[in-house]
């Protein structure tokens, strides 16, 4: 885990491809932890989620953001494995580890005690374009275990038309970054899934815009 | 300091600067006039207005190589702000990074000042490769649909835009004490069609009263569009032998001609806008909305000048 190749990382890869190539539009930006312990959740369509989330945050925080990622597809082999852990600087999460005997969230919890801000993606997997999966109930044992932690939702939008599954060079669109209101924990399990799952269907609900339009029609001169 | 003024290009950009520390102060005004309004899209329009201003004073500032960049740029974000916009098929995923691949090429063929190719290279090879690539995927559901609006998005931002470009490919002519250079038509053109904008929507704000173009933008009135066609008009003959080698009776032709096909673009990128649902084409330039907002009249006014200045002068 080297600070400076994950700085690098942000710098030369996920500004260009973020600024650049794609060009955000952050709804609610203040709304992001300034510093950890903390969760930031994201819907998850592309490998470019992550550069969208870290590009998100100020660049001395980097070192102290880290992505929550399946251990058995990033660290299938020794390269990947290295690139993923100093570079990405990913926290790998053993699926269906528990059957096991291991807790999966290890990793997680480490992380958090440390202070950091750990960026999960409740759906588990990349899915269906702009469809949100059923959410991992995961989460809720990371904010059960660290009292007074928030979640912050951020809905990510147009990332799956710029790169769907199995492709390789992302189509330059223009994507959109809701950020919501942070949730903090609630006993009733059920009850804190639904309330995570009703941010994103809000945030979500902000992506298609009906344009009514107005009495006196606003003109861009 | 007067030697420095003489030259038209520095005249003109002085000006603009003074123009919008005018708008500024305005809007200052309007601020402590009326303590209840916080005009907060206006005072946004003004400071996006001194970040386009920058910009374009980079494209025309250096040479052609840096302008050609600049255009080429601009054509990158508004082709890619237009198919955020509009709905495209998943198939096409592939054809869509070929359209882009477009982009860099035209704007080759600019600097390079290979005029020919220039005017084919999309409406010819590009607009024919494409279907192409579309039919080797296979897919037919929407087709025609899908390949109107991938070659509209081309044809507007790409095609029609780089026609600014290329005018900083032309010769030089030797007119008046420092002669009529690509730059100084660029600028002519540039600032014609946005102050055509702002003199319309001005125009339309003090004596609006009949509806221009109800069904497609309900904002555009006949005394902002006939207001603005005349203001342009007017300037276009004042500016004219400063910038241009057009004669007096080509400039207020021109004018028309940029007044007009200015109003034009516009309403037909309202009537995109319209048809897909949004009211703003994007959200790049805050206060004026996206980048398509800004250039839709240019991506008329640019083409039609081109050639009327090409066919006449060149």
């Amino acid at each position: 885990m080297s600070p400076l190749l994950r700085i690098l990382f942000v710098v030369l890869i996920a500004y260009p491809v973020t600024l650049l190539w794609l060009g955000i539009n952050v709804r609610h930006r203040e709304r992001l932890p300034l510093k950890g312990p903390a969760i930031v959740a994201a819907n998850h369509n592309s490998h470019l989620d992550i550069l969208v989330l870290y590009s998100l945050f100020a660049l001395r925080l980097i070192p102290r953001v880290r992505p929550a990622a399946a251990a058995d597809y990033f660290l299938r082999h020794r390269w990947l494995a290295w690139f993923s852990r100093s570079v990405v600087g990913i926290v790998p999460v053993a699926r269906g580890g528990a059957r096991r005997g291991n807790d999966p969230l290890e990793g997680c919890y480490a992380a958090l005690a440390r202070g950091e801000v750990l960026i999960v993606f409740p759906e588990g997997t990349r899915g269906e374009p702009e469809r949100m999966a059923q959410l991992k109930s995961g989460i809720w044992y990371l904010v059960k275990r660290f009292k007074g932690l928030t979640v912050t939702p951020v809905f990510l939008h147009g990332l799956g038309r710029s790169m769907p599954k199995g492709s390789f060079l992302p189509l330059p669109l223009f994507v959109d970054v809701f950020v919501g209101k942070p949730l903090v924990f609630g006993e009733d399990k059920k009850e804190f899934m639904r309330q995570l799952n009703e941010r994103f269907t809000q945030l979500r609900s902000k992506t298609a815009p009906t344009a009514e339009p107005s009495a006196e029609e606003k003109h861009h001169a | 300091m007067t030697a420095w003024l003489a030259d038209p290009l520095n005249t003109g950009v002085a000006t603009l600067f003074g123009l919008i520390l005018l708008a500024g102060a305005v809007t200052g005004l309007l601020t402590r006039r009326h303590p209840g309004r916080r005009y907060t899209e206006l005072k946004l329009r003004v400071r996006t207005w001194v970040f386009i201003i920058a910009v374009f004073v980079v494209a025309i500032a250096f040479n052609r190589v840096v302008g050609v960049m600049v255009f080429g740029l601009v054509s990158f974000l508004a082709f890619k702000e237009f198919l955020t916009l509009v709905p495209t098929r998943r198939v096409d995923y592939s054809v869509l990074i070929w359209a882009y691949l477009a982009i860099p090429l035209q704007y080759y063929w600019v600097a390079a000042g290979w005029y020919g190719m220039f005017i084919v290279f999309i409406p010819v090879y590009v607009f024919l490769f494409l279907p192409m690539r579309m039919v080797m995927i296979g897919d037919t559901q929407g087709f025609l649909r899908a390949v109107g609006t991938i070659h509209w998005g081309l044809m507007t931002t790409v095609f029609c835009l780089s026609h600014i470009a290329y005018l900083l490919a032309l010769p030089d002519r030797t007119m008046g004490p420092y002669g009529v250079t690509g730059a100084t038509l660029v600028f002519y053109l540039v600032v014609l069609t946005e102050l055509n904008d702002v003199a319309q929507y001005i125009w339309g704000k003090l004596l609006g009263r009949h509806k221009a173009i109800a069904k497609v933008s309900p904002g555009k009135t006949v005394e902002g569009l006939l207001g603005g066609v005349a203001t342009t008009t007017l300037l276009a003959w004042f500016m004219a032998p400063w910038f241009t080698p057009l004669n007096g009776v080509e400039s207020l032709a021109v004018g028309l001609l940029i007044g007009i096909a200015g109003f034009i673009g516009d309403v037909v990128m309202s009537a995109v806008k319209r048809d897909i649902g949004v009211k703003d084409s994007g959200a790049m330039l805050p206060g004026h909305g996206g980048i398509l907002d800004r250039l839709d009249s240019l991506t008329f006014a640019a083409p039609l000048f081109f050639h009327f200045v090409y066919y006449l002068h060149y």
